[in-house]
């Protein structure tokens, strides 16, 4: 009987249960045209990877809660200070101080537009967004930062203001759970397990 | 507003000349499943030899350090594959690393083979790179691919990363071209140029005769951008030789290949298009300080700089390439180019950030007919042919070797063994392939200088590569 990998943190560590890893058996790949020669073999795969968020975890965490945070530079000496980053930057890029965390979901609600968009019709393996996938650039009121993501309803275009959306009921705990709206959708209308 | 420094802005200066003595490459396909990647490595290498009338045996013995180009470990399902890929060459005792720098990686092989030669360290090198991106069906790959954008901000998002770049696509089609119909012809029209000029490239994967009309009904990946706007995913090696000049004044004596002197240049930028931050742009030499002050008005929306219209990389590698070598002007100064054409779009965006036209004008290179071999509307030699490979559009994007493909291109002209390279029926039917009845001879006559631009992806790292002739250099001490 197998069961899913799952992990946990204790005293620092890792503690890994389940099952990480499948076996599957590899297949030979014959020329179809040259009498069915040995061409090569199939390599079948499938893997389980652990990544630790580090000091962007609390950016994660948060948008089950349905907040935005960001992180500002506060060091007087740095040129940059003052300045917002979205997404979220630990260190400031210019002075590498640690950075404050805030919560701009406010801001967000206020001052989101569209400064750039796409539609695209492919996506990769394993994806699990429906296609097309509306791809946005969000601006901010005073971020110079311009933050990539996904409109979940509507036809997006630039200058367009735009509300975010958090996947709070059975969130992902990735940046998928941050979307965004047209402003001005209603609250009914947004799929299920996004909220305001 | 980032700026900069006059330490970070000075220009570089190698402590010796360097010079391109000859450059291999294998045939390029989609897949290529009769070959192991080592196979495809020593195709490479050979042909550099046999341009030098030399044995690999004997060009190998010059060879001091090695230079790897191979961006995909995961592709290939092999750590440390260029370790397999030196075994393999023979090339034991001599110490090798493998780069890796996205779709610039060819690019960015050669800066660090050209810097070990620079330096002193060695005499001659080998700079060698491949792609194996035909091992896996195309959803994963293009799964892998996106696993070159952040993984945790932009991967989840779809695994496409022409997706990631789509929306600097976006803005540039809305603020530079205006979301116009006649912009999207000229789009068009580089697709159908360069996937014309792979038809007389026995390199070639994707020689087409196609029509504008043929690129806007392809298959919309994320409009505006079609199929055929698009690169490929391709399968091959390729592989240069630089040197001091006693080694290549030796190496070539008896060959026909001239050494030719080479730079090669690195910039980049955030790896995330989201995090890029506004600044004033940095002017290569033919511009001027008050030269872009309208720019927003001209172009509402193009404010920014960057912003998501602009490659910063690209910009800082010719910055640096053109104080480096005296260039003032590319279309004076250079006879033929390669550009990194991931998208058609990405194509013209290159035009303005390494200064073949101001940032919004990109696109009048290709309407004036100064990008083709010869100019539609004139009948005479374009004013600086581009991409006569067919580029990445129609000759292949195997990541790790295109770099170093352009740079074969590019030199062949200037040894003014175009021709004789590229109609070569005997290489036509090795490939596999039908010469076209057609077939052009697409040799610059003259060629003494030229440059190529490697690109990674949404701008992260762009190399440039510049090659002249010694004898017509702009500036004696480069």
């Amino acid at each position: 009987m197998s069961s899913y990998g799952r992990v946990q943190v204790k005293d620092n560590k890792y503690r890994f249960r389940g099952d990480f890893h499948r076996l599957e058996q590899n297949m030979p790949i014959r020329d179809a045209d040259h009498g069915w020669k040995l061409m090569g073999v199939t390599k079948p795969r499938d893997m389980t990877y652990v990544h630790s968020y580090g000091g962007e975890a609390i950016f994660f965490e948060s948008l089950s809660q349905g907040k935005l945070m960001a992180t500002k530079c506060e060091n007087p000496a740095c040129e940059a200070n003052g300045s917002v980053f979205q997404p979220f930057r630990i260190h400031c890029p210019d002075c590498l101080s640690k950075c404050t965390v805030i919560d701009m979901t406010d801001l967000a609600k206020e001052t989101a537009t569209i400064h750039t968009f796409m539609v695209c019709e492919r996506s990769g393996a394993f994806s699990v967004l429906d296609k097309p996938i509306k791809f946005i650039n969000v601006e901010f009121e005073n971020v110079p930062t311009i933050l990539f993501s996904y409109l979940l309803l509507g036809e997006p275009q630039i200058g367009m203001r735009v509300l975010p959306v958090f996947k709070i009921f059975n969130p992902t705990y990735t940046i998928l759970d941050l979307s965004w709206v047209p402003a001005g959708t209603k609250v009914g209308s947004l799929p299920e397990g996004f909220s305001f | 507003m980032i700026k900069f420094s006059q330490q970070q802005l000075k220009a570089p200066k190698f402590l010796r000349p360097v010079y391109l003595v000859t450059a291999g490459q294998s045939k390029y396909d989609r897949a290529i499943p009769d070959k192991r990647t080592e196979e495809l490595c020593v195709d490479a290498l050979t042909m550099a030899a046999e341009l030098l009338d030399l044995t690999p045996a004997e060009l190998k013995q010059y060879i001091h350090s090695c230079y790897y180009g191979h961006f995909a470990d995961h592709f290939g399902d092999q750590l440390l594959g260029e370790a397999v890929i030196h075994d393999r060459l023979g090339l034991d005792p001599l110490g090798n690393i493998g780069i890796k720098s996205g779709g610039a990686t060819g690019g960015s092989t050669l800066w660090e083979a050209a810097k070990a030669v620079a330096s002193g360290y060695s005499d001659c090198v080998l700079a060698m790179g491949w792609e194996r991106m035909d091992e896996v069906p195309t959803d994963e790959g293009n799964f892998l691919i996106s696993c070159a954008a952040d993984r945790d901000w932009e991967s989840p998002l779809g695994h496409i990363y022409t997706g990631y770049y789509a929306v600097m696509a976006q803005k540039y089609w809305q603020v530079f071209g205006k979301a116009e119909a006649s912009f999207r012809r000229t789009l068009a029209e580089i697709s159908v140029k360069h996937h014309g000029y792979a038809r007389f490239n026995p390199f070639a994967q994707s020689g087409m005769k196609i029509t504008v009309d043929d690129v806007l009904m392809s298959p919309v990946i994320a409009d505006p951008l079609r199929a055929l706007d698009a690169c490929l995913m391709s399968t091959g090696a390729a592989c240069a030789i630089l040197c001091d000049e006693d080694t290549a004044v030796e190496l070539t004596k008896d060959s026909k290949n001239k050494p030719l002197r080479i730079w090669v240049t690195a910039g980049s930028h955030t790896l995330r298009p989201a995090d890029r931050r506004d600044m004033a742009i940095p002017l290569l030499p033919n511009e001027t300080a008050d030269q872009y002050k309208n720019l927003g008005k001209e172009f509402p929306g193009g404010e920014r700089y960057p912003g998501f219209t602009g490659f910063l990389a690209a910009r800082m590698a010719a910055y640096y390439a053109y104080h480096m070598t005296g260039v003032v002007d590319p279309t004076e100064d250079f006879d033929v180019i390669e550009l990194h054409d991931a998208f058609t779009i990405s194509d013209v965006q290159t035009y303005e950030d390494v200064g073949i036209r101001p940032y919004g004008h990109g696109r009048d290179y290709v309407e004036s007919g100064d990008c083709y071999h010869v100019n539609p509307h004139t009948g005479k030699p374009g004013k600086l042919p581009s991409n006569l490979s067919g580029g990445l559009l129609g000759c292949m994007h195997a990541v790790g070797a295109s770099g170093i493909m352009q740079v074969f291109e590019i030199a062949t002209h200037l040894w003014g063994r175009w021709a004789e390279i590229h109609g070569d029926a005997n290489r036509w039917k090795e490939f596999g392939r039908v010469k076209p009845a057609d077939w052009t001879d697409l040799q610059v006559k003259d060629a003494k200088r030229a440059l190529s631009v490697s690109h990674a992806g949404v701008g992260s790292h762009v190399t440039a590569t510049i090659l002249m002739d010694p004898d017509h250099l702009l500036k004696k001490d480069a």
